[in-house]
């Protein structure tokens, strides 16, 4: 067996040296240097810094807040997907483009938006304070944050699962007799499902990682709004490599585990389709 | 013919819902789309202009905003075309031949994707630090990579490193070698292949790649934060300066500055309808390969 088959386009050496030169550059070496940086310290003190009270409340913090920001948009998002696809109303073009705003506007620019807007005297918050309901700088803040950046991943992945669904199923359905209701519940949900477990995750892993536009809604208090990301951050500041790496270790382990969810999620999907 | 159009309207019926529930849906998800989206963004330019429209200029003009710009359009004017470089040379290698571990490949190029912004930024800091691994050795020969330009330039390759490449790879994938095989054995050199025959094939693909990447670049936070050190003046972003000047308590400045990155991010909205309604397709966020900060 010989590593690569033989064609008659030029270039291969050249195109794949570079890509394997700079992969390692950028992205392989560093990301080595972190595990390097994590193991010079001895496997209690990592122990101990991973599990450090502090930590742990960071970790179900933002655990907890992208879970729920995640749930939100699952139901959310999926209303938006389905009202994109199925039905036309004036302006749907442009509403279909806006979408999309989370992945185009930098975090720090959504991050100090959605603190004016909650904040007490904000757009929103002015109305939600004399209520007693308080969302900046609470955990309900860093939710309503992450519910903004997770919200395009739910619906770019319904909208083309819906896109592909056979009308002939549901008229299928339809004719049997089944209410509108009953084919939502019974046909039409259980072939997006594994399209709606896929955005859930995307905006699950997104979230959790996610620094720019919680860092200004959440307040930064130890305990109680700090979430991972921001916790690395002031690990750094105080110069604290080692424990900052090792929390980033087990941050990274997490969101691969997230991935190999998708993953599995997928070749199910696929599988169970064929 | 009446009949025939009765059981049409009939057959519709059975596959949509009542028109009390479309309704329905239709304003639950606008009332929450302008809740989530359009009201942050109107915010940002109420923010901005709320003490009028001179402040907004004089907060732009200030020399501390200008040289955040001028290195904003810097690095991106560096990162943009070297990660172009790698996406395509990275999509023909992947896409026109056959070899052993591709999958492993396109996973580890997926890599930065998954990998949160402030680790992205750590990295470099472990690294290239005063305590790292290659920060002694630099700084001794002059080499300033952490709190300096070229960390953040780095940071800023890590973090936009898959765009092209992700956005290149399927479309190449599923046009195939026919083209170029017939180009080369019609006597075409491998360079005149690629331009004449490849680039016209690839070019909306590119460009849409490239402007996301652009976006990315231009609006990283946690990453560029993390390596910056916040000089006013020499290592602050536009983002970067959103921040400072935010905390300071300048907030209508903040905003001001904000308001253009705003605009940048409406202009790729606007190019990328425009290059999916030339290009026919909606992209998966996977294909996007939106997971990053």
């Amino acid at each position: 067996m010989t590593l690569k088959q033989h064609s008659i386009l030029p270039g291969f050496g050249l195109t794949m040296g570079f890509t394997l030169f700079y992969l390692s550059l950028i992205v392989l070496i560093p990301l080595a240097g972190l595990l390097l940086k994590s193991a010079t310290i001895s496997w209690d003190q990592f122990y101990a810094a991973v599990t450090d009270p502090q930590v742990v409340a960071s970790y179900k913090i933002t655990f907890g807040a992208s879970l729920v920001a995640a749930s939100v948009n699952a139901v959310f998002g999926l209303a938006v997907a389905w009202v994109l696809v199925r039905y036309s109303f004036p302006g749907k073009n442009i509403v279909d483009a806006m979408v999309d705003l989370p992945f185009a506007m930098p975090t720090a620019v959504s991050g100090i938006a959605l603190t004016a807007i909650y904040a007490p005297n904000g757009w929103i918050g002015r109305w939600l304070d004399p209520l007693g309901i308080e969302v900046a700088y609470t955990q309900l803040g860093i939710m309503v944050a992450l519910t903004f950046i997770g919200l395009p991943f739910v619906v770019r992945t319904l909208q083309p699962a819906l896109e592909d669904m056979d009308v002939e199923i549901e008229e299928a359905a339809a004719s049997l007799g089944a209410t509108r209701l009953q084919t939502f519940v019974r046909v039409i949900f259980p072939a997006i499902m594994p399209a709606l477990l896929t955005g859930f995750a995307l905006a699950f892993a997104r979230a959790l990682g996610e620094y720019g536009s919680v860092v200004f809604i959440s307040g930064n208090l130890p305990m109680k709004t700090q979430i991972v990301p921001l916790l690395i951050m002031t690990k750094l500041e105080q110069y604290n490599y080692a424990e900052a790496a090792a929390i980033a270790v087990v941050a990274l382990g997490a969101s691969f585990a997230v991935l190999l969810f998708i993953n599995i999620v997928q070749w199910w999907s696929r599988r169970y389709a064929a | 013919m009446k009949h025939t159009e009765n059981i049409r309207c009939r057959a519709a019926a059975a596959t949509t819902e009542s028109r009390w529930v479309r309704w329905l849906l239709i304003g639950v998800s606008l009332t929450f789309l302008g809740l989530f989206l359009a009201m942050p963004l109107a915010a940002v330019f109420a923010q901005a202009l709320s003490r009028g429209w001179a402040m907004y200029v004089r907060s732009l003009g200030d020399s501390d905003a200008l040289s955040a710009i001028r290195l904003t359009l810097l690095v991106a004017l560096i990162a943009v075309p070297v990660n172009t470089v790698f996406g395509v040379a990275a999509a023909w290698a992947i896409a026109k031949f056959q070899f052993f571990g591709k999958s492993v490949l396109i996973t580890l190029i997926d890599l930065p994707y998954s990998v949160s912004p402030v680790i992205s930024g750590m990295v470099l800091v472990l690294l290239f630090g005063r305590q790292g691994w290659l920060g002694p050795w630099l700084e001794a020969r002059g080499i300033h990579v952490v709190f300096a330009v070229s960390g953040i330039v780095l940071a800023t390759l890590f973090v936009t490193f898959p765009f092209v490449a992700r956005e290149l790879i399927p479309l190449m994938q599923a046009q195939g070698t026919e083209e170029e095989e017939a180009a080369r054995l019609l006597g075409a050199s491998g360079w005149q292949t690629f331009r004449r025959v490849t680039l016209p094939n690839i070019k909306w693909g590119l460009l849409y790649g490239v402007i996301l990447c652009n976006a990315r670049a231009m609006g990283e936070f946690g990453a560029v934060s993390v390596v910056s050190g916040h000089i006013r003046g020499e290592t602050n972003t536009m983002p970067l300066h959103v921040e400072v000047l935010y905390n300071e308590y300048n907030t209508t400045a903040a905003f001001a500055v904000a308001s253009l990155l705003a605009l940048l991010a409406l202009v790729t909205l606007v190019l990328k309808s425009v290059l999916q309604w030339k290009t026919g397709e909606q992209l998966t966020p996977e294909e996007q390969g939106y997971t990053g900060d």
